[in-house]
Order: C-alpha cells, then sequence, then structure tokens
C-alpha cells in the first residue's frame, strides 16, 4: 500500500478507535476527569501506538508467527516504560496527575490491534503513520469528554474557574454525577450516536 | 529463512528481551539523577506550600532552582524530635541533605500501623520510642516561626501525605495536602486551595491538648468547631485526612507542648532518657478506640 492521505485521515473520525471501533473505552473513563491529564494521556497513547506499530512493522518479517502477541506485547511494554520514565525526569507533575494510568497503556487495547491489523502486515511508515492517526483519533475524544466534564463537573478549563462565583451564589451547582465514571460511558454514547447519525452510509 | 523453528524462535526471544532489558537499562539509570532531584524538590515544594511560601513556582522559568532558593531563604532548621518531645537531631543548615530531611514519613507511618496492631504493651512502648519524627522551622519574613509537620496516611487508593505548619500559639498556619493514586475530581481535590485553606487558622494545641480536626460531610461545616468540609463523593478520602492528622499530632503533642512553652528551640539535642511512656500509650489506646 503507498502512502495515501487516507490512513492518516480515517481512523481520526471515520474509524475512530473510540466512536467506531469501541477499543480503548476503560481509559478514557479513567483519566478524562480534568483536560490537562486527557492531553497527555492522548499524546503518550498516540507515540506509543506510532512508535510500537513502525518498530513492529520494521521487524515483522524475521518475528516467528508463533510468539508474535508477545513480542508485540514486549515491545510496546518498552516504549510505555520509557515514556512513563520520560514524564517522570521531565514533567513530573503530569507523571503524579496520570499515576497509574500510564503504566496501564500497555492494556490499552487499541495499540494491539492496531499492531495486529495494520503494523504487521504493512511497511514501516505507513504503519507509523496509521498508529499516530489512532492515537489522535482516541486523544480527540479524551479531549471531548473531558472538555464536557471538566466544564460541567468542576467548572473549570484547565484548572482555571470558568463558571463566574456570582453563578455559584444564584444557586447553581457543579454536577458531580460528571466526575464519576458513567458520566464518561453516557458521553462517549452520545458521540458515538451523533457520528453515526450522520455516517448513515457505513452501516453494514 | 524458516521463522518457525524451535531454535530460531527461542534465540529470536533471548535476543529480543536482552535488547529491550539494555534499553531500558540504560535509560532508567541515565534518567535516575533527573527524577530524584524532581522528588526531593517536589518534597520542597509541599514544605514551602504549606505556609504558602514560594507561590510562584508555577510561573518561576526555572521551577526547580527557584524552589531550591526560597528553600534555603525560609527553611532556617530541622529537627527529628521523638514521641516525648525530644529533640534526638539538629540541624541549620544544608537543609535539604539533612537527616530531618531524609526521614521517611512512610516509614514512620508503617511502624505507626504497627503499633496500633500490636497488643503487647511492653513491645508497643518500645516502638513508639523508636518513632523518629521530622520539623522544619520556617522563618518568615515578618520574624515569627513556624514549625512544620509531617503526615502520612493511607488514603482510598494508595498513600496520603500532608504538611502542616502549626504557630508557636498552637494554630494553624496553613496546611498542604497531596496524594499518589486517589481519583482525580474526587479524593485528588485534598489538594486543592479550596480544600486545604480550610485548615488555616484552626486551632489544634489548646492548653497543651490537641484539639481534633473533624471533616463533615455536606458542607455544613461549622468553623467554630474545628470542623472542615469534606469533599462531596471523596467520603473515605476525606476521612483519611482527618485520621492521619490526629494519629500524627498525637505523636507530636509532646513537642508541640513545648513549643507552646517556648522552650523548644533554644534546646540542643538530649540523650533519650525515659520518655513518658504512660501518656503516650494511653493516648494511642484511646485513638484506637476513637477510630473503631
Amino acid at each position: 500500500m503507498a502512502m495515501d492521505k487516507k490512513i492518516f485521515t480515517t481512523p481520526i473520525i471515520k474509524a475512530n478507535p473510540i466512536t467506531v471501533l469501541v477499543l480503548g473505552i476503560c481509559s478514557a473513563l479513567a483519566v478524562t476527569v480534568k483536560l490537562e491529564p486527557a492531553i497527555v494521556m492522548g499524546i503518550s497513547v498516540t507515540l506509543v501506538t506510532g512508535l510500537s506499530s513502525f518498530l513492529i512493522s520494521l521487524i515483522r518479517k524475521t518475528i516467528p508467527n508463533r510468539i508474535r502477541i508477545i513480542v508485540q506485547l514486549v515491545v510496546v511494554a518498552m516504549f510505555v516504560i520509557l515514556i512513563s520514565e520520560f514524564l517522570k525526569a521531565y514533567v513530573y507533575d503530569v507523571s503524579k496527575q496520570l499515576s497509574v494510568y500510564v503504566g496501564l497503556i500497555i492494556t490499552n487495547c487499541i495499540i494491539m490491534g492496531r499492531i495486529e491489523a495494520f503494523g504487521l502486515t504493512e511497511k514501516p511508515l505507513p504503519s507509523l503513520v496509521d498508529g499516530l492517526a489512532n492515537g489522535l483519533g482516541y486523544g480527540l475524544i479524551l479531549v471531548i469528554i473531558a472538555f464536557f466534564r471538566e466544564l460541567i463537573g468542576s467548572g473549570s478549563i484547565f484548572g482555571a474557574q470558568i463558571i463566574p462565583q456570582s453563578w455559584y451564589e444564584a444557586g447553581y451547582m457543579n454536577n458531580g454525577l460528571f466526575i464519576m465514571p458513567p458520566m464518561a460511558l453516557i458521553l462517549i454514547g452520545c458521540l458515538i450516536w451523533i457520528q453515526r447519525s450522520y455516517q448513515k452510509e457505513d452501516k453494514k | 529463512m524458516d521463522t518457525n523453528k524451535n531454535t530460531y524462535t527461542v534465540i529470536y526471544t533471548i535476543v529480543l528481551v536482552a535488547v529491550v532489558a539494555t534499553i531500558l537499562a540504560v535509560v532508567s539509570i541515565g534518567l535516575k539523577p533527573k527524577q530524584q532531584e524532581n522528588i526531593k524538590v517536589e518534597k520542597q515544594m509541599n514544605i514551602l506550600g504549606c505556609d504558602n511560601l514560594a507561590a510562584e513556582a508555577k510561573t518561576a522559568s526555572n521551577k526547580n532552582a527557584y524552589i531550591q532558593d526560597e528553600f534555603k531563604k525560609y527553611i532556617t532548621g530541622a529537627l527529628v524530635v521523638n514521641t516525648s518531645g525530644e529533640v534526638l537531631e539538629s540541624f541549620d543548615s544544608d537543609i535539604d541533605n539533612c537527616n530531618a530531611f531524609k526521614v521517611s514519613p512512610a516509614d514512620q507511618f508503617d511502624l505507626m500501623r504497627k503499633i496500633d496492631g500490636t497488643q503487647d504493651q511492653a513491645a508497643k512502648d518500645a516502638m513508639v520510642k523508636d518513632l523518629r519524627l521530622p520539623v522544619f522551622i520556617c522563618s518568615n519574613p515578618d520574624g515569627t516561626k513556624h514549625y512544620i509537620l509531617s503526615g502520612y496516611g493511607a488514603g482510598l487508593w494508595g498513600p496520603i501525605w500532608s504538611y502542616i505548619a502549626v504557630k508557636e500559639d498552637g494554630k494553624i498556619a496553613g496546611a498542604l495536602f497531596d496524594h499518589a493514586s486517589e481519583t482525580p475530581g474526587l479524593g485528588g481535590e485534598i489538594v486543592t486551595d479550596k480544600f486545604r485553606s480550610q485548615f488555616t487558622g484552626k486551632v489544634i494545641l489548646s492548653d497543651g491538648e490537641i484539639i481534633p480536626v473533624t471533616v463533615v460531610k455536606g458542607g455544613n461545616a461549622n468553623a467554630e468547631a474545628n470542623e472542615i468540609n469534606a469533599i462531596s463523593g471523596a467520603t473515605i478520602t476525606s476521612k483519611a485526612v482527618q485520621t492521619m492528622i490526629s494519629n500524627w499530632m498525637n505523636y507530636y503533642k509532646p513537642y508541640l507542648q513545648k513549643v507552646a512553652s517556648g522552650a523548644a528551640h533554644s534546646e540542643a539535642p538530649v540523650e533519650v532518657e525515659n520518655p513518658n511512656e504512660e501518656t503516650i500509650a494511653e493516648q494511642n489506646s484511646e485513638q484506637t478506640i476513637k477510630t473503631e
């Protein structure tokens, strides 16, 4: 397959890993209470999917078929640990905020899913692009959800208060449900609903 | 080459794992100094932050250098005290490398838990004697001294810890909380100014007795009665903060009493003689009953 713009654009909206493939939901619930961790998580997952797809694609012809999942796992785990170490050294605050979720990137099904479906059969460069694009598609949804959850749940954006104090005095209250994980699931549901109603032709 | 042969598979695995392990080891060793500096600066920032110092840390161009400068400027002393209020070690320079700074509140908390779980009174007393409590002395621009005390406890998912600055008159000058893995937006909110600022001005020691700070649900805290509003949706973490404070303050009590009577910081380190074991043991048993 030649380098094609579609490899990059499709996963971001049309075949978005969260809303269309419905992968990686669990971390979308966990890190979307605030915008900042959501963005860092999006970037981290983008890097891991891109780099691991690239590396697997590079060595794809040498991988013994019987242990390919384990090889993929080792490569993914390596990148995740590297990212975690770099976060700790250079953006310590953020790494503290994400706490265990950085390590849990390993279990994000998007990464293994893309390696199996794309990296294992395609050339390195398209694999890299595909991985990055899937990560970005994932990050995009995370940011949208985190935006609403932080705005309505905590009344702030990037930790800065947006809802003015006078509203609270007039009886406005932050919606506690938005802080809870179930609301993330409902928001994802709404996003899927919106997307499906515009993408009717994709019906199988 | 046949990639499905057994020997090939085995050799492939060994090589792969060796390569990956080498990469990880090299990166880990290379980044370790930087990570440890971050951890140290974090602790300094917590200590300063509880007294509302180093407020410009977020905007400073070189955060680590700024924090270290501020720390040198304001934190003028550090002590290790025991549970009878005696000063075991005292430092007045190079505080970020001294033994008081190195005391791990986590280790002390482990010991406290062991103490709470021990039935045998003699063993209990012996362990209480072994507790080493760090105190940092902050000299404010206005000439007053604040005593910054540690705290460490169990939150909902992982550890939580605190630094509380106490004035000579037994009032809290400021408090700071942090956590390892509380839920962001819920238990994680203990770090916010909104939560911690409630502690400022509360009386922690009055007439030589510790006044417990109580966390109440529903936003109905009576500020006069040492009550703090819990974080809605995070009752367990809020209660954990309360338990942590009463736990540590009871151990700090003899030292705080000395501070209140003005005898504390002129005192040189002393040999541990015969600490007032009974009072401490009594406090412990009282506390266990309360928590139950």
